[in-house]
């Protein structure tokens, strides 16, 4: 297992950088994964942390089609805020498991 | 008496329904199983016949034949469950009651979902291969056709036997060399994975052998819409690839009879406990096989390994003991690689696909992840093990848990 440090915190990570420890996530982390992503997170961006972050927690699987339910935005908008691969992007920045949902 | 019910008497039904009638005593538990085909179809086998190399008749036996004596069989559509009140309504009206319910009911592709999809060219220019009627559409079409843009695409995760896109991309590099024709066929590999694969070493391994075969790989692309005029996909984030052919892998859902019922997630899976295969909604509802929302592949093997824990978790429930069983999410896939060879792949819940050998350490037959011939005679001969062992609920020689005996990890 790797750790990582961001925001001055020491985080534990998986072999392609996705949080293994949920809870030690802060806003102030995911604002630096964005940057490594390229991303300027803004309110909209963490609306939709807090709702990917909400379903892990809830145990729901997560996928592109899902993002039409979460009344926050379309997949669409949801591309233009991640732009290339959103869910893994987004899931990564959320502090939560890239979404298994093949393997 | 009490009341067994299984809905679904594909794999994943059928092997229960036989492993629990040898172990319950039949004067005390009657056990039902339901399913609206007459038609089990040896699933793995549809790769085949898009090549010709199977018809249907190879891949098609009467359902009645694997259900043994002293299982009620309905062959009928669900309508609805009602798991408050411990019923299922059947589309005729009639209703049957449970103690314990199964669900069985596996997944089914849902082209209409897609805009586009099931167009003017929907078996015609545009195809799938999860269906007996996909399949040999597709079959036909390849008789005659004279080449163009091959793609294969995936709509979106979860999938059935995520293994069988790359070996329909393969198969295609195969078919058309031996046919002489590769040069007039560019193969295209369309997929909402950024590798070839989910987990990092088979991807890189799977990644290899597409560019070896030329065949080209488009990642991170979930498919939004097909364009029937321009003969286009589109990704979501406006990306386009062109086809001649479109062989796709359309999204997947649950049966849609278990809609209302309170138990499933948005697709229509049923979510369960990972690890115990109960439903987390009812304590005397059970999932196996392709219709739960588990974090592991929709895939026979699957079904076969949990049929094991799940027979075990429920008679613990029966006894009213603590579940002593635990699903590992152990998954066996042979990937049929084309000229005579395939390679297989092993893994769990934790445990990425890795290489060795299997069964047996260091002696195999087979080889994990990289391509051999016995590999290849291996899935052939499974078909027969399938239809004699493993759907009659009979010892199959491979551990439920997997091990990691065979396995290199470095």
């Amino acid at each position: 297992m790797a750790q990582k440090v961001y925001a001055g915190v020491t985080v534990d990570v998986n072999e392609e950088g996705y949080f293994t420890n949920p809870s030690q996530w802060t806003r102030e982390i995911a604002a630096e994964i964005a940057k490594e992503e390229g991303i300027d997170l803004t309110e909209q961006h963490y609306q939709v942390i807090e709702w990917l972050r909400k379903r892990y927690e809830s145990g729901e699987a997560l996928s592109i089609r899902s993002i039409n339910k979460s009344g926050i935005v379309d997949v669409k908008t949801f591309y233009q805020l991640f732009p290339g691969a959103p869910l893994k992007k987004a899931t990564k920045i959320a502090g939560i498991p890239k979404p298994a949902s093949c393997v | 008496m009490k009341k067994i019910l299984i809905l679904g008497a594909g794999t994943a039904g059928t092997i229960m329904a036989n492993k629990l009638r040898k172990e319950l005593p039949r004067e005390e538990w009657k056990i039902t199983i339901v399913d609206q085909e007459k038609v089990h179809y040896y699933q793995p086998g549809f790769l085949f016949i898009p090549f010709g190399y199977y018809k249907k008749a190879d891949v098609t036996k009467p359902k009645q034949s694997f259900i043994p004596p002293g299982v009620d069989i309905y062959f009928r559509k669900i309508e609805q469950v009602i798991p408050g009140e411990n019923k299922v309504r059947l589309d005729n009206g009639e209703v049957l009651l449970y103690d314990i319910l199964i669900i069985a009911t596996g997944t089914r592709v849902s082209p209409e979902e897609t805009p586009g999809l099931k167009g003017e060219l929907w078996h015609k220019n545009i195809f799938d291969f999860y269906t007996i009627e996909g399949a040999q559409a597709l079959a036909n079409f390849f008789k005659t056709w004279e080449g163009g843009d091959l793609v294969i695409d995936i709509a979106d995760d979860p999938i059935k036997c995520p293994v069988a896109p790359l070996e329909f991309a393969f198969y295609a590099d195969a078919f058309f060399t031996e046919r002489g024709m590769r040069n007039k066929v560019n193969i295209f590999y369309v997929t909402p994975q950024s590798g070839a694969f989910t987990k990092p070493r088979s991807s890189k391994l799977l990644g290899n052998m597409l560019e070896d075969k030329n065949i080209k790989m488009v990642n991170d692309f979930v498919l939004s819409e097909v364009d029937n005029k321009r003969k286009v996909i589109t990704d979501y984030s406006g990306r386009e690839v062109h086809f001649d052919c479109l062989v796709s892998i359309p999204l997947h859902i649950g049966d849609p009879g278990l809609n209302d019922s309170g138990l499933v997630d948005e697709f229509g899976f049923v979510r369960a406990d990972k690890y115990t295969l109960q439903s987390v909604d009812f304590e005397n509802i059970f999932v196996i096989g392709d219709a739960s929302n588990l974090p592991t592949s929709k895939a026979g093997s699957v079904a076969h390994f949990q049929s094991e824990i799940l027979l075990e978790n429920l008679i613990c429930y029966i006894e009213g003991r603590p579940f002593t069983a635990k699903y590992d999410g152990h998954s066996n896939c042979y990937i049929e690689t084309g000229y005579g060879k395939a390679a297989l792949i092993d893994f769990n819940y934790d445990t990425e696909p890795l290489p060795g050998f299997f069964p047996f350490p260091g002696i195999g037959p087979f080889s994990l992840l990289k391509e051999s011939r016995i590999n290849h005679y291996g899935k052939l001969i499974f078909r027969w093990m399938y239809w004699h062992i493993l759907l009659k609920g009979k010892e199959m020689p491979i551990d439920t848990n997997m091990t990691m005996a065979g396995k290199k990890t470095d």
